[in-house]
């Protein structure tokens, strides 16, 4: 397949002012918001050993799940690592199976097989949470490459931290999607660290959105705390590639609020820098501007807090009441092929 | 009817059959489109299928075999070449982190069905990078298949059993053999993954082997018989599942057993053997079960070194002079 030269390089543009519907802004408090309460669900159930292993929350990043909605079709399909609750319920997985599955417990949306870092839904097509630094990035991009071999007008997603964007893995498929012309939407979720290591620790290149660049790939920085920036880069990201162009490049700059997982006291990081950031807080923004634009009232916005809080209660609920799985399950999905006979002695 | 066909020619008949079949299966890894393939098993691919299913990548081994794990899962059923497994090292991660593991991970939900296949193990004065075999590297890790053969006839069948398995199969070959001439029979046919099959029936002794230390065991099986000594002959072929019930059965009948296998010997796949027959054979042994492998070192360059690690025939007949305690 021939590279063809093509118009690159776009650089952050500023969000349009509210020029969205009703609709639209309360569905982007809906999902920011859910997010928000099921991760601080999360910490609690977390706290009480209700949860175990590896967790890594999404609190401070939710604009991002937000906009994608909005931007993007549910045929789309979407691959991403391991910090990835939020992403999973934006797709549509149900905050019962999610909570379910970091229980541990046989209603999980993958049988308490997967817990935080593996929640996966083929019926939303979600592919996944993927606990190795990067390689969800190849994999998206072989999601995409199947898509364009159907010759379907579906995107693939491929998202995944900034610490992430320091693997070959991402060099390897940019090379590959842009001389292929692929049709893959890489986001980088730029939260300004690599677990402990500051992104100006890792790299000589800090504004990361310019890794596209080498490879001709349109590339650009966006608003991260802002689901209307998100929204727009990701619609003008969509249709370019959807025109058949090849892929294209986001590094959205955010923040997260915890440390990199439940464990992490994130001492790397100044409580004045927290601070700025919690200033721009995305789900307190948004409901700040949905009352002060009068988009909508605050007993509307108020009927959507309680839903979400009833909501959650029902499924920390169904996560404790549900049965853990089987032990027999330990045999069930390693292999498609029924009768395969494991060595047990 | 059979034609008589080399190693690479069978290889390349199975995926052109299995592409005519199925237009979700393609084929893609370094120089199998335009240049017709490092060892010419796929010549001509190209011109039949066309650019968009015999794939040139660039030589970014990590990179493809997960664009293969990527499409597997969303549907396709991608064969990845790699020119050798030596140079699949780098793609471990995708096939052991997600090949192997996405299945479980998502409960089911997304199937991985892929074909790693490449060459294996040594082939002459390569030194240490090129000569290795991961036959037991790769059959250690549940989720995935593991088959390992050089049989002309038995390798199409077993390839094409591989491209319609729905689980991922490391399918392992060996440059050395591509030129290997054997009878192929007509038409469609399918060997079953899991099965070893007995390429000579004996008495004495059985000898366990795959790959091209077939070749070795034959050679060694045909000067053992005219001594005297009658040697029953099991080609594994498939590596992971493991087919230990014709192993045993065999070794209930000839009491003893020598497993040749080119992999090192720490772990490989000759203890897995020795471990499976020392279980289920315990009583039948007259003699330890005995092993020739690739030295356990790293293979140098120098043909007197390559001669010292390798498995030949005379190390062979010498284990079974040892299991059959006939003097040496």
């Amino acid at each position: 397949m021939a590279v063809t030269t093509k118009p690159k390089k776009k650089t952050a543009k500023k969000a349009k002012a509210s020029s969205y519907s009703k609709e639209t802004y309360l569905s982007w408090f809906e999902v920011m918001y859910r997010i928000r309460r099921f991760e601080e669900r999360t910490l609690m159930a977390y706290g009480q050993q209700k949860i175990r292993g590896f967790c890594h929350v999404y609190i401070g990043q939710e604009a991002i799940a937000a906009g994608m909605v909005s931007a993007l079709t549910s045929e789309d399909k979407v691959v991403t690592a391991y910090r990835q609750h939020g992403i999973a319920l934006s797709r549509g997985l149900d905050s019962k199976s999610c909570m379910a599955e970091l229980f541990g417990k046989a209603t999980g949306c993958v049988k308490g097989k997967g817990g935080s870092m593996h929640f996966f839904s083929k019926e939303h097509n979600y592919f996944g949470g993927n606990g190795i630094v990067g390689a969800q990035i190849p994999i998206g991009t072989g999601i995409a490459f199947a898509e364009k071999y159907r010759k379907t007008s579906n995107l693939a997603v491929t998202m995944f931290g900034d610490g992430a964007a320091r693997q070959g893995a991402l060099y390897e498929s940019f090379n590959m999607a842009e001389t292929w012309d692929l049709p893959v939407l890489y986001i980088c979720e730029n939260n300004g660290y690599a677990m402990g290591t500051s992104v100006e620790r890792t790299s000589s290149v800090t504004d990361i959105y310019k890794m596209g660049q080498p490879f001709n790939m349109p590339s650009e920085q966006v608003d991260g705390m802002s689901p209307e920036a998100v929204h727009e880069a990701m619609t003008r990201a969509a249709e370019y590639i959807r025109s058949g162009q090849g892929p294209y490049f986001l590094e959205i700059k955010t923040y997260r609020y915890k440390g990199h997982s439940v464990s992490d006291p994130a001492k790397y990081r100044t409580k004045e820098e927290l601070q700025h950031y919690k200033n721009l807080d995305p789900v307190k923004a948004i409901e700040a501007k949905i009352l002060a634009d009068k988009i909508a009232s605050e007993t509307e916005v108020k009927a959507i807090k309680d839903a979400i809080k009833q909501e959650l209660d029902e499924a920390v609920k169904f996560a404790e009441e549900s049965p853990q799985p089987d032990p027999s399950e330990l045999y069930t999905d390693n292999y498609t092929q029924e009768d395969y006979p494991f060595i047990t002695d | 009817m059979s034609r008589v066909l080399t190693l690479r020619d069978s290889l390349r008949e199975a995926m052109s059959e299995e592409m005519r079949r199925d237009p979700d299966v393609f084929l893609m890894g370094e120089e199998v489109a335009e240049y017709n393939g490092a060892y010419k098993v796929s010549k001509g691919m190209l011109d039949e299928f066309g650019p968009e299913r015999v794939i040139d990548t660039p030589i970014t081994e990590l990179g493809f075999a997960g664009v293969g794990v990527g499409a597997a899962m969303n549907g396709l059923r991608p064969i990845i070449e790699f020119m050798t497994w030596n140079f699949a090292v780098l793609a471990f991660d995708q096939i052991i982190n997600n090949a192997a593991k996405t299945l479980s991970q998502s409960a089911g939900q997304y199937r991985c069905p892929i074909v790693f296949r490449g060459p294996s193990g040594a082939a002459g004065q390569l030194a240490q990078q090129h000569s290795q075999t991961f036959e037991s590297w790769m059959a250690n890790c549940p989720g995935l298949k593991v088959i390992s053969i050089v049989d002309p006839a038995d390798s199409k069948g077993l390839l094409k059993s591989a491209i319609r398995d729905n689980d991922p199969v490391c399918f392992m070959e060996s440059e050395m053999m591509y030129g290997l001439k054997g009878e192929v029979p007509e038409g469609e046919y399918l060997v079953p993954i899991g099965k070893a099959v007995v390429r000579k029936e004996g008495t004495d002794v059985t000898i366990v082997s795959y790959n091209k230390s077939m070749e070795l065991v034959k050679e060694a099986a045909t000067k053992l018989e005219a001594e005297g000594i009658s040697a029953e002959v099991i080609d594994l072929r498939t590596i992971r599942p493991l087919d230990i019930d014709t192993i045993v059965t065999s070794v209930k009948k000839t009491n003893r057993l020598v497993v040749v296998d080119e992999c090192w010997p720490f772990a490989g796949v000759s203890a897995e053997v020795a471990y499976e027959v020392q279980k289920y054979a315990f009583d039948y042994l007259d003699a330890p079960v005995t092993r020739v492998n690739a030295a356990d070192t790293s293979l140098p360059y120098a043909a007197t070194l390559v001669e010292e690690y390798m498995p030949n025939a005379a190390k062979i007949i010498k284990a079974v002079k040892e299991v059959s305690y006939a003097g040496v």
